[in-house]
């Protein structure tokens, strides 16, 4: 080791995650002892004992580099956000809800109060005659006990602090996240602030493995159920709604090797403003036929679009609730 | 009354808080546990075409996806009325045990094995993977994270997606297995049952060799008496793919045995205003708040109760060594918490032995991968073992499939208020009047929830680490008296 240059600080967190990618950092395997020897992790509640409070005693800039997946969700979420962006030199929104809302970003087609009666009331194995519902704050005799404030709305990080990077995916392919770490550590030049990192430019497609022809072929689409995949074919040119052309490339195409269609945890190109407007000309594109008003039945006939096409992305996305 | 705050619980599949209330003798008058998260899946999987779902509810927990992914398989199978073909049946439940042998070993050895290996007292910066390693030595710790690797090859293999996989469509299973690909599970699964059969031999070296901890394990402030949940096999064998579930009192009496669609008869849940996680119990006992006993309706779902609620293990090493342990333990059924640590080592055993009965099986390699569907029935429930406890799912949809309700019960969720209790009476028989608290104290607090293997700590699985925590002690007004931090 080179005594003279000092170790990376490096910190990781997790707003509303599910633990996917703190798993993607520590399927680092063996190289867990390269990171090890290049960085010390100051912060990451999963693995090591620093706590908030420690956290609130570094000085600003104090963290080299802080990944934080995760979306925010409630208020515990956005407080330790914005104690990490005033701790962290390079901040980078890791993984797919942090990145744009992900899966439980779902949850922006609903409301607070939807969310709890289904879960506190309506839940057909929950008995709560009295309507109890969790509470900030309550008194119970021995004292007031808290829990976090549950917003009404699911954020990506970029909304509540300013982020430096961008590193997609759900979870991040963990080559990816080597790379960009190695690349930090070498001090290497950085790309602009703002970029996306660990992932392709291109879409998902570009790399994609399966045949694909240029004929338009499709009258009708298709449920994953409804057809017998032959391994082989593009998804689209089987009739079943593949997010690949709107996605950026980059996860190795891990679910298509397990023969299912991109569902788009890599979010949309650089140059792709609207997943759901990329999405709906590409499967335009392979429509067969030239009538307007059979291409609009043939579009209308697919199952939720706006589960679909914004399935990690709502909170980020242009639309908002139901469509 | 002074307050003890554990904040923040940093090992949680998430986030998580415990209260600690003392009164003015400074024994311990009440524990509060508090899950404050809550992401609503159950809502926003409405609307969702219900093939989507065993990859959405996959993000319920990056840790232990495929227990979603099966238990949610299985759901959607009965939506469509459907069984899959055998050989989509065998490669699923293959599958799962793949992710058992990687969860179960995670847990033993970067959890649980610090607290003996190593020692509940010993120094903190020792008591953890490295200090685990560092005791048996780097050959040992290198095949434990070789073994695990290898058991996530398969996942990735069947699954395609190493974290989330993609393996459930209705009616059956993507991708099927060739006989190249089957010798490699054959080879892994001996191994297995080798690393399984070494673990097992650890237990009994380092700790019931060790007269202090059997102690501790017997007649520490660790047990709790508890109704048993499992699922178990026509024959009343352990089974976590498929079966019914069966429950028997504290006795070891069968309470109940239930069919998947039939849980909410035996199964409710109830809500605290202070925590975002509900709390389930026994229907037909009914809530009689946080107490243990015959009269409770607080059970548990853990590697223990599985072993407890059935009559035995499928395959015959494991059989041998469930019988061992009641034998040693003194019979069924056992209620000593930290006793899960041995039974999740029976079932590693057992998972890495039917890992290989099915890797052996000549359906393994066949070519029906699904069930052709004709009709959609509307309404499903899917239930499978999760490495920490039962797991239900259960779907509605309307004609064309499309989810319109969802419930949900998680494996860990079962144990919300054991763990709660657990953690209560370990603070109860660790801390009292005129005893200084110190990092040991606290680490011996934590044990009683570690035994879950929790999944709100599952994530640390494959690292070094331990509980973080800052205890402070107040007086009535809030005054600080005394703040201990570990790190």
């Amino acid at each position: 080791m080179n005594e003279q240059k000092p170790k990376l600080k490096l910190a990781v967190y997790w707003g509303a995650a599910c633990g996917g990618c703190c798993v993607s950092v520590l399927d680092v395997h063996e190289k867990l002892f390269d990171v090890v020897a290049a960085a010390d992790l100051v912060f990451w509640p999963v693995a090591l004992d620093t706590k908030y409070q420690d956290v609130e005693e570094m000085h600003d800039g104090f963290i080299d580099l802080t990944l934080f997946n995760g979306a925010v969700r409630n208020s515990e979420n956005e407080h330790i956000a914005k104690l990490l962006r005033k701790k962290s030199k390079i901040l980078v929104a890791y993984g797919s809800c942090s990145h744009l809302g992900g899966i439980p970003g779902m949850a922006n087609f609903f409301t607070k109060e939807e969310i709890f009666r289904r879960v506190y009331e309506e839940s057909e194995s929950t008995i709560n005659p009295e309507k109890i519902k969790p509470q900030p704050e309550y008194k119970v005799t021995e004292g007031t006990l808290e829990i976090p404030v549950f917003y009404n709305d699911v954020r990506p990080l970029d909304k509540v602090v300013d982020v430096d990077y961008y590193l997609p995916g759900c979870p991040p392919q963990t080559e990816r996240l080597v790379e960009v770490f190695m690349a930090i550590v070498t001090g290497a030049q950085l790309p602009p602030k703002g970029s996306v990192v660990g992932a392709g430019s291109k879409a998902q497609c570009e790399e994609c493995t399966r045949t694909k022809t240029d004929n338009k072929l499709i009258k009708k689409f298709k449920r994953p159920w409804e057809i017998y995949d032959d391994g082989v074919t593009c998804f689209m040119e089987q009739g079943v709604i593949c997010m690949g052309p709107a996605t950026r490339s980059g996860c190795g195409h891990r679910c298509i090797k397990g023969n299912a269609p991109c569902r788009g945890c890599y979010g949309p190109t650089a140059d792709v403003t609207d997943t759901g407007a990329k999405i709906m000309s590409a499967i335009a594109s392979i429509i067969d036929s030239k009538e307007p008003a059979e291409i609009e039945a043939i579009i209308e006939d697919i199952v939720d679009p706006a589960g679909t096409f914004y399935r990690f992305s709502l909170p980020s996305a242009m639309i908002r609730r139901r469509l | 009354m002074k307050r003890i705050t554990i904040d923040p619980i940093t090992r949680l599949e998430g986030h998580g808080k415990i209260e600690i209330f003392l009164d003015d003798e400074g024994d311990v008058k009440n524990v509060y546990f508090q899950v404050p998260e809550l992401r609503g899946f159950e809502k926003f999987c409405e609307g969702r075409p219900v093939e989507e779902l065993p990859a959405i509810v996959s993000k319920i927990c990056g840790v232990c996806p495929g227990c979603h992914h099966m238990g949610s398989g299985k759901a959607v199978d009965a939506v469509f009325g459907v069984q899959p073909p055998p050989t989509a049946r065998k490669l699923r439940e293959l599958f799962y045990m793949a992710h058992f042998v990687h969860s179960h070993i995670a847990h033993f050895y970067a959890l649980a094995a610090p607290d003996f290996v190593v020692g509940p007292q010993a120094p903190k910066s020792e008591r953890n993977i490295l200090g685990v390693i560092n005791k048996v030595g780097v050959e040992i710790g290198t095949e434990v994270i070789k073994q695990r690797r290898l058991a996530q090859e398969i996942q990735a293999l069947l699954g395609g997606h190493q974290t989330f996989v993609v393996m459930n469509i209705p009616g059956g299973v993507r991708r099927g297995l060739s006989e190249q690909e089957r010798d490699d599970i054959v080879e892994k699964s001996n191994g297995f049952i080798k690393f399984a059969q070494f673990s097992l031999k650890i237990f009994e070296d380092v700790v019931l060799g060790n007269k202090q901890y059997v102690d501790i394990i017997l007649n520490g402030p660790y047990s709790l008496c508890l109704h048993s949940m499992g699922l178990v096999d026509a024959n009343n064998k352990v089974n976590f793919y498929d079966g019914k579930v069966r429950v028997v009192d504290t006795e070891g009496k069968e309470l109940c045995k239930y069919s998947p669609a039939e849980y909410r008869d035996f199964v409710a849940e109830r809500v605290e205003p202070w925590s975002y996680l509900k709390f389930p119990y026994l229907k037909k006992i009914g809530w009689k708040g946080f107490v243990d006993g015959q009269d409770s309706g607080v059970y548990h779902a853990t590697p223990l109760s599985r072993l407890n609620a059935s009559d035995g293990m499928a395959t015959p090493l494991a059989q041998q060594e469930y019988e061992r342990m009641y034998t040693i333990l003194g019979g069924k059924p056992v209620h000593a918490t930290l006793a899960m640590h041995w039974a999740r080592l029976i079932e590693l055993l057992y998972a890495a032995e039917h890992c290989l009965e099915l890797a052996l099986d000549a359906d393994i390699t066949g070519k029906e991968l699904r069930t052709p569907l004709n009709k959609i029935v509307g309404e499903g429930v899917g239930i499978v073992e999760a490495q920490r406890g039962t797991l239900t799912h259960h779907y509605w949809t309307d004609a064309k499939g499309i989810v319109t309700k969802v419930n949900i019960i998680v494996g860990t969720t079962n144990n919300h208020a054991a763990i709660t209790m657990s953690i209560k009476k370990a603070a109860q028989g660790l801390i009292k009047k005129g005893i200084t608290v110190t990092d040991g104290i606290l680490n011996m607090v934590e044990m009683a929830f570690r035994a879950y293997d929790p999944c709100f700590s599952c994530a640390t699985h494959s690292l070094p680490g331990e509980m973080p925590m800052i205890l402070e002690i107040r007086d009535v007004k809030g005054e600080l008296l005394q703040r201990i931090t570990r790190n």
